[in-house]
């Protein structure tokens, strides 16, 4: 017996042992990045303009253009974000930001690279540069954009919220008090929901599991009578529930989620790049301009159209090393921020219907305003 | 053979052909090879920990957990601490165990039994359900239980209602329940004293018996005791000490009486059924190794059919089955830990979360596993006591 207690305290020391060594192994590396190739790019400044450029500007525009592709961390199994459609092709909104941002650099919607990525390989993606861009609905907070790299401009804003049957008369936080709420364990969620709860004073019980597709179906069933989630991940959930009709989001959110293309830090202007094409979709709403007219807006009577799309003026195209017809070429190739959300998201939109709410344009009551391109 | 030619002929085995030197050679060889793998593995741990900075340190135990945790036995809500969560979810493996151990033990004694019936439709029956479970991994049963027949139970509004009253629906199983009240504790001591009581009366009327020969009449005896105690605390007490707690409908869900959860029963009757096959075929086993010599002989010194299985059989039965038995009960509780895949929280679920929400593996895994195994080597132990108990006392 003494062999035995003493043996299988040598295995269980072995098998902790191993197991720290197993997990400890693939883990993110925390080293701060360090830029390997640094390419001195000498830019012809007009004028008598000098611009001291830091280390590393400019070095990925050097590469993507060498290249001919711009590499996009995305995802392929998200319905509306990023994801195959029947011909197995990769679409979605986080993808179409990224055939912008290819047809404004290299003229050529077409020339993306897209690398899928998980949840956890998306910050070392982005700190080590494997990726030109992070277009993967990752939100934005200061402890990644500290960590990870340079988040660019919000596109989607996104919050938690909860899914009810339209019979539970449920309408508010506050009607909620004891009900039974399914949850994904492990994820910000699962606080979020306790926060929330707690601080209105009210009680729930929590069904929690830890694969997704098993909080759905235990919803499905009624083994509770809330399910909560990003309200997005919720939209396209509904669809696959058994009565999508029986179903309904709350029309308000209990967390922030800013949803943020982001790109590799230490290069100035390629930030500034993807930057101005994200608000370049956004400007295109504000000023009607969509991928069918983008051509006979270049002769619009608005000044500032005519800047936008690189028929006279400068707004900033030189400096950042790109054609003046940029941000005409990924409006013509995406179309305006209106056209992506409602080819995805809108009446008839191919993923899920859902309300644009905060996602309108600042005069409509959203979010979404940008700063003036000129 | 050869040493006594050796020492004839007068020469001396050189060291590479000595058995006795060569064995202590392959033991040191292998403690050093063991050695020397630990040790490179906790080097190895001990570097990578300290390159990523995650400190061995316990002490985010004492931090909010700030996740929810479905069913608790103890009083627990977000705002209590990591250490808290995690003795909410040892509670809940070991209540799921204790019971599962239980009923495991029970239902497969009733289907070894079957099994050896000669009843053929009985037998084959038992059969039919042992090859069921033995050969579908517990996983895929438990996700069968759980979303295939707890999760298709109706809708609260519409429960099933049994007498009692029982009310069954897919929030779980709602029974009426005893509960203490202001003189419950009078009336429980009695309960306690009367178990312990009989106990002891029991035990010494037996064995007089066994000493003198004479008829005590142990049993009702006991009996007795076990009933009259708790019936004078009743009166002691004075009042009711019990009241029964009924479940109503009230807003979502049942309140009152007894709760058991869809993730609980799912758990309980996967672990249970899948634990009954093996412990069925392990009795099966027991009982048929006791020889047949010793039952006919039973027979021919005049003993009834009953007399023969509980003085003959199973004594001789025990032998065999306890040990392979103690292993089941090791598997019920480790099995335990895939509960995590129907939503039970036990201790396993509720270290992933702590890992995911803490951000701390290493110390989680091992407070997991040295829970664990403190579970079945307690558990082995408390049956090697009774083992060596039953065994032959050869004389």
């Amino acid at each position: 017996m003494r062999k035995i207690t003493t043996f299988m305290g040598v295995l269980a020391l072995a098998s902790i042992l191993l197991a720290a060594c197993g997990t400890a192994a693939p883990a993110p590396s925390v080293e701060p990045v360090t830029v390997v190739e640094t390419v001195v790019v000498t830019v012809e400044v007009p004028g008598e303009l000098v611009v001291t450029e830091p280390q590393g500007y400019g070095t990925i525009l050097a590469r993507v253009k060498e290249r001919g592709k711009v590499v996009c961390g995305g995802r392929t199994d998200l319905l509306g974000f990023g994801y195959l459609d029947d011909s197995g092709k990769n679409i979605g909104f986080d993808i179409d930001l990224c055939h912008a941002v290819a047809a404004a650099v290299l003229g050529d919607p077409s020339a993306i690279e897209i690398v899928p990525l998980t949840a956890a390989d998306r910050g070392p993606a982005l700190q080590t540069g494997e990726v030109d861009l992070l277009s993967r609905n990752a939100t934005w907070n200061s402890k990644r954009d500290a960590e990870w790299g340079n988040f660019t401009v919000t596109m989607f804003y996104d919050g938690q919220s909860f899914i009810v049957r339209k019979d539970s008369g449920i309408e508010t936080l506050q009607d909620m008090d004891g009900a039974t709420v399914c949850v994904t364990t492990g994820t910000t969620t699962e606080k979020n929901l306790a926060t929330a709860f707690a601080d209105a004073g009210l009680a729930f019980e929590a069904v929690t599991f830890e694969d997704t597709a098993s909080v759905y179906s235990a919803y499905d069933e009624g083994r509770c009578d809330v399910a909560t989630s990003d309200g997005s991940q919720l939209a396209a959930i509904r669809v696959g529930l058994q009565n999508p009709d029986d179903h309904k989001l709350l029309g308000f959110t209990i967390s922030k989620e800013p949803l943020t293309p982001a790109v590799p830090a230490g290069d100035d202007q390629w930030l500034d790049i993807v930057k101005t094409v994200m608000w370049a979709l956004i400007s295109a709403e504000e000023f009607g301009i969509t991928s069918a007219n983008v051509e006979e807006m270049k002769a619009s009577e608005n000044g500032d159209i005519r800047i936008l799309l690189g028929a006279e003026g400068d707004w900033g195209y030189t400096q950042l090393g790109v054609d003046a017809d940029s941000l005409a070429r990924a409006i013509a190739a995406v179309g305006s921020y209106g056209e992506i959300y409602d080819r995805y998201f809108g009446t008839g939109g191919i993923a899920f219907e859902l309300d644009r709410g905060l996602n309108s344009l600042a005069r409509d009551g959203g979010l979404l305003y940008s700063p003036p391109i000129k | 053979m050869s040493v006594a030619a050796n020492t004839r002929t007068g020469r001396k085995i050189p060291f590479w052909r000595d058995e006795r030197v060569l064995s202590a050679l392959a033991q040191i060889i292998s403690a050093i090879l063991i050695l020397g793998i630990l040790y490179w593995m906790a080097a190895n741990f001990l570097e990578i920990s300290k390159q990523r900075g995650m400190s061995l340190s316990f002490r985010f135990l004492s931090e909010p957990a700030g996740f929810p945790i479905s069913e608790s036995s103890i009083p627990y809500d977000p705002t209590m601490s990591f250490g808290r969560a995690f003795l909410v979810g040892l509670i809940n493996t070991l209540n799921v165990s204790v019971w599962g151990i239980i009923l495991a033990t029970i239902l497969g004694l009733i289907v070894g039994l079957a099994r050896l019936s000669s009843n053929w439709l009985i037998s084959r029956i038992a059969l039919a359900f042992i090859e069921f479970h033995r050969n579908i991994p517990l996983l895929v049963l438990l996700f069968l239980w759980y979303f295939a027949v707890f999760n298709r139970l109706p809708s609260v509004k519409e429960s099933i209602t049994l007498p009692g009253p029982i009310y069954m629906n897919l929030r779980g199983l709602y029974l009426a329940w005893p509960r203490l009240t202001e003189t419950g504790n009078i009336f429980l001591t009695f309960v306690a004293a009367g178990i312990a009581l009989a106990l002891v009366g029991w035990s010494i009327l037996r064995r007089i018996r066994e000493k003198s020969g004479r008829e005590t009449y142990y049993f009702p005896v006991s009996f007795g005791i076990l009933i009259l105690i708790p019936l004078i605390g009743w009166f002691v007490a004075g009042g009711m000490p019990l009241w029964v707690d009924i479940p109503a409908l009230q807003g979502f869900n049942f309140k009152g009486g007894l709760r058991l959860t869809p993730e609980f029963g799912a758990m309980l009757v996967g672990l249970t059924t899948y634990t009954a096959a093996f412990i069925a075929e392990v009795i099966r086993a027991g009982i048929q190794a006791v020889q047949r010599g010793q039952i006919e002989a039973a027979k021919a010194v005049g003993l009834k059919d009953p007399q023969v299985l509980s003085l003959i059989v199973i004594p001789q039965a025990m032998r065999v089955i306890i040990p392979p038995l103690i292993s089941q009960y090791l598997n019920l509780t480790k099995n335990s830990s895939l509960a995590l895949a129907i939503g039970y929280q036990e201790l396993f679920a509720v270290g992933k979360i702590t890992i995911n929400q803490a951000g701390r593996a290493v110390p989680v895994f091992l407070m997991v596993m040295v829970t664990y195994l403190t579970l079945s080597l307690l558990t082995s132990w408390v049956l090697n006591i009774y083992n060596r108990r039953i065994q032959f006392v050869e004389r």
